[in-house]
């Protein structure tokens, strides 16, 4: 039981940051409907850019750590966001009226460029960094099993919430919300309307990249370790957590990626810790065949 | 497109500069953290990092003279060349193409025969050709059918260690085994494809790079069966139809009165190789004009039409995934023929992407084309050997410009085999157009 909690709370942490991730693969299906196949390693350049940033902000005398992370948190937002905006100028938009698999075709082709950039850049070898946040608590303990609630994972939860509620905020409230769903809905509706569509798409890859970046640095901070590859796995996990939610819906994404996480915690745990990714592609597959829909989707009209 | 209106206004100076100094402005946000700073693990195990703002202000300089230069020269190289888009598609250039390919394949068959001598370029020609045939075969899938499959190398390992495997438990030679393992490899297409094809396209890509990577965990965690990361060393060489390869007196060059050499060897792979790659685009062709082939073609250009028209889409999918994943397993069983040894480090996504890459570069459908893109891809990879480092960056990036800039491929195009009307000259905006407005 005790061994059941810490896996469930472990499970949510790491759903959390698939969670985040989930969010830009299934904002940009459902405007555009494309599977970015870069995000995963926006994600990852995220990351890269919240370790580099942290280690110039304590090179530049930023001696407190909260400060420090505000700083890299602003920061690496900020740059992976300009990633998102030109990945998308340069990958996708010229793609738009082309053939049906042409952006996807574009999508894994940006992909291996963000990971070898990264690679030739930084070199392959994995980056450590020193935990940075101490310290937790003990919830109860029974059984010889003391069941441990660290600060990382309270901050890794609580910043998902808030970036969640924000976000949900924006989407449902604010004018660029009402632009993005119109775009949904039909973007050359959209467009008759006096909508930029351009814009409108620019600016869902870029939320989706900052959002990205939140998940890079909390990845960082609760593994300590970034290296090159880490987008490809993330990004897949992410993406099945966006379809099994139902792609185009974000509570669903973020319902996806907690989902997501305890499977492939739960899986560590009681079964093989070997095969947990094997389970990951596998309930991918398998959702995709029993419930296209996802939990939340809605099914697709597919339109001659 | 170029605007007709635009295109005879003079060069607008100012307006280059300023776009020339925002791109070099993002260039600047993009690059200052990753390219300027370099961190590296010091002496004590902690991260260290050094900077490189001279490479920063390099690459920030050639964004900001390449994006000038772009704005202000881009209409006129477009005016003087005439569009971006394909050249047009036309019986000459069909007849060239004819011509091309039996030059091709002439120098393809002389190949060892040229370069006797050299070890190093009969191997770079395996290789060359090896890639040749996956290509051939994943065209099947996403040339012919328009399937995206990202996992094709899933089929390419389990040729290689069907035929590994089965050699070792069994003792059976290469040429029982290669037809097993593309009969192998053909049941694992069927295997994934019977429950995924009705997905559409871009799911459906996904699960099979899903799929490719579930067979790599397999290879790399059944470690009683496939050795795990170590392997399967020691897979028996092929023989000359019984005669081994070797010093022996009961060896090929000791019946046919020849000195030994090793080259024999490698000279039978290569042909062997060769006169597989043949086989695969024989059967394509010869597919093509079958009524399962034309079902491939119509279901790539459009699906919902096709199924409208009776077309049993599922079988016909399942068809293309099973015949490419069973040239897939051929070419599988020879590479581990070839190489002696496999482990599943040779099966990554990486190589799925590689031959992705063949066969959008040579023009999803065109097999010249795939020949070419092969030849001309692994002859760069191995000419910039010392830049290696950077050669998926290059190939990345070659990708992303061929399906902006020359959507239907860079060596030849993909018209059907057979269509109403006169076939149109085709270009981005014109797939665009083709797919909203003029009923299928």
């Amino acid at each position: 039981m005790e061994y059941f909690v810490q896996q469930l709370i472990n499970g949510i942490t790491l759903g959390s940051i698939y969670g985040l991730i989930a969010i830009g693969y299934t904002m940009v299906y459902g405007i555009i409907g494309m599977i970015n196949f870069a995000h995963g390693d926006i994600f990852m350049v995220g990351a890269f850019l919240a370790l580099i940033a942290f280690l110039v902000a304590v090179a530049a005398g930023v001696s407190s750590v909260p400060l420090a992370l505000f700083i890299v948190l602003l920061v690496s937002m900020a740059l992976t966001a300009l990633y998102g905006w030109t990945v998308e100028r340069i990958a996708y938009r010229p793609l738009r009226q082309s053939f049906r698999l042409a952006p996807l075709i574009s999508a894994i082709g940006m992909s291996i460029v963000l990971e070898n950039y990264v690679q030739v850049a930084q070199g392959a070898r994995v980056k450590p960094l020193p935990p940075l946040v101490h310290g937790g608590y003990t919830l109860f303990e029974g059984n010889d099993f003391a069941v441990r609630l660290s600060n990382i994972q309270i901050i890794v939860v609580i910043t998902t919430i808030a970036l969640m509620a924000g976000f949900s905020f924006v989407v449902a409230r604010t004018r660029l919300g009402r632009n993005m769903r119109a775009c949904e809905q039909d973007m050359k509706m959209a467009a008759l309307v006096g909508i930029d569509v351009d814009r409108t798409i620019s600016l869902t890859f870029v939320i989706g990249a900052a959002l990205a970046a939140v998940a890079g640095l909390m990845f960082l901070l609760y593994y300590g370790v970034v290296d090159f590859f880490i987008g490809f796995l993330a990004g897949v996990k992410a993406f099945t957590a966006a379809v099994l939610g139902g792609i185009g819906s974000l509570p669903g994404a973020m319902i996806g990626g907690i989902l997501i996480g305890l499977i492939e915690t739960m899986w560590s745990a009681y079964f093989s810790i070997e095969y947990k990714d094997v389970a990951a592609f596998g309930i991918l597959i398998i959702v995709l065949i029993f419930l296209p829909t996802g939990l939340l989707g809605r099914p697709e009209v597919e339109k001659v | 497109m170029p605007r007709e209106g635009k295109l005879d206004r003079p060069p607008d100076l100012p307006a280059a500069l300023k776009e020339a100094a925002i791109a070099a402005l993002v260039a600047f946000g993009l690059f200052v953290l990753l390219i300027g700073i370099r961190t590296d693990q010091g002496p004590t195990g902690a991260l260290v990092f050094t900077t490189r703002f001279g490479a920063l202000a390099a690459i920030v300089a050639a964004v900001f003279v390449a994006t000038a230069l772009r704005a202000l020269f881009w209409r006129r190289i477009v005016l003087a060349f005439g569009s971006v888009a394909p050249i047009p598609i036309k019986r000459s250039a069909a007849r060239l193409a004819n011509y091309a390919a039996a030059a091709f394949l002439g120098f393809a068959l002389l190949v060892p025969i040229v370069f006797y001598g050299n070890r190093y370029l009969l191997d770079l020609g395996i290789l060359i050709v090896t890639y040749t045939m996956l290509g051939f075969g994943l065209n099947i899938v996403v040339g012919l059918a328009g399937l995206l499959d990202l996992g094709y190398v899933a089929f390419y390992a389990v040729g290689a260690y069907s035929y590994a495997l089965i050699a070792q438990y069994f003792g059976l030679s290469f040429w029982i085994c290669l037809p097993l393992a593309g009969l192998l490899a053909a049941f694992a297409g069927i295997l994934l494809g019977f429950p995924v094809l009705r997905l559409r396209g871009d799911y459906l890509a996904i699960v099979t790079l899903g799929f490719g990577e579930i067979i790599r965990f397999v290879l790399l965690n059944w470690q009683s069966l496939t050795g795990g990361p170590n392997g399967i060393p020691g897979i028996p060489r092929p023989s000359f139809f019984g005669l081994p390869f070797n010093a022996s007196e009961h060896g090929f060059a000791a019946t046919f009165g020849l000195h030994y050499s090793p080259t024999h060897r490698i000279v039978f792979l290569y042909y062997v190789i060769l006169t597989l790659a043949l086989l695969t685009n024989w059967v394509t062709l010869r597919l093509r004009r079958l009524p399962i082939g034309r079902a491939w073609e119509a279901l790539r250009e459009d699906e919902v039409a096709c199924r409208a028209l009776g077309v049993n889409t599922t079988n016909t999918k399942l068809t293309a995934f099973a015949m490419g994943a069973m040239f897939g397993g051929f070419a599988g069983a020879f590479f581990a023929t070839r190489q002696g040894f496999i482990s599943p480090e040779s099966f990554t996504f990486t190589e799925s992407a590689l031959v992705l890459a063949i066969v959008v570069l040579g023009g999803m459908g065109s097999q010249l084309g795939v020949a070419i893109a092969a030849t001309v891809m692994l002859g760069g990879f191995e000419l910039f050997r010392e830049f290696h480092q950077y050669r998926m960056l290059v190939f990345g990036i070659a990708m992303v410009a061929i399906v902006i800039y020359r959507p239907r491929g860079l060596v030849a195009t993909r018209a059907p085999s057979v269509s109403l009307g006169k076939p149109k000259d085709i270009s981005a905006a014109a797939v665009g157009d083709a797919r909203t407005e003029t009923p299928a």
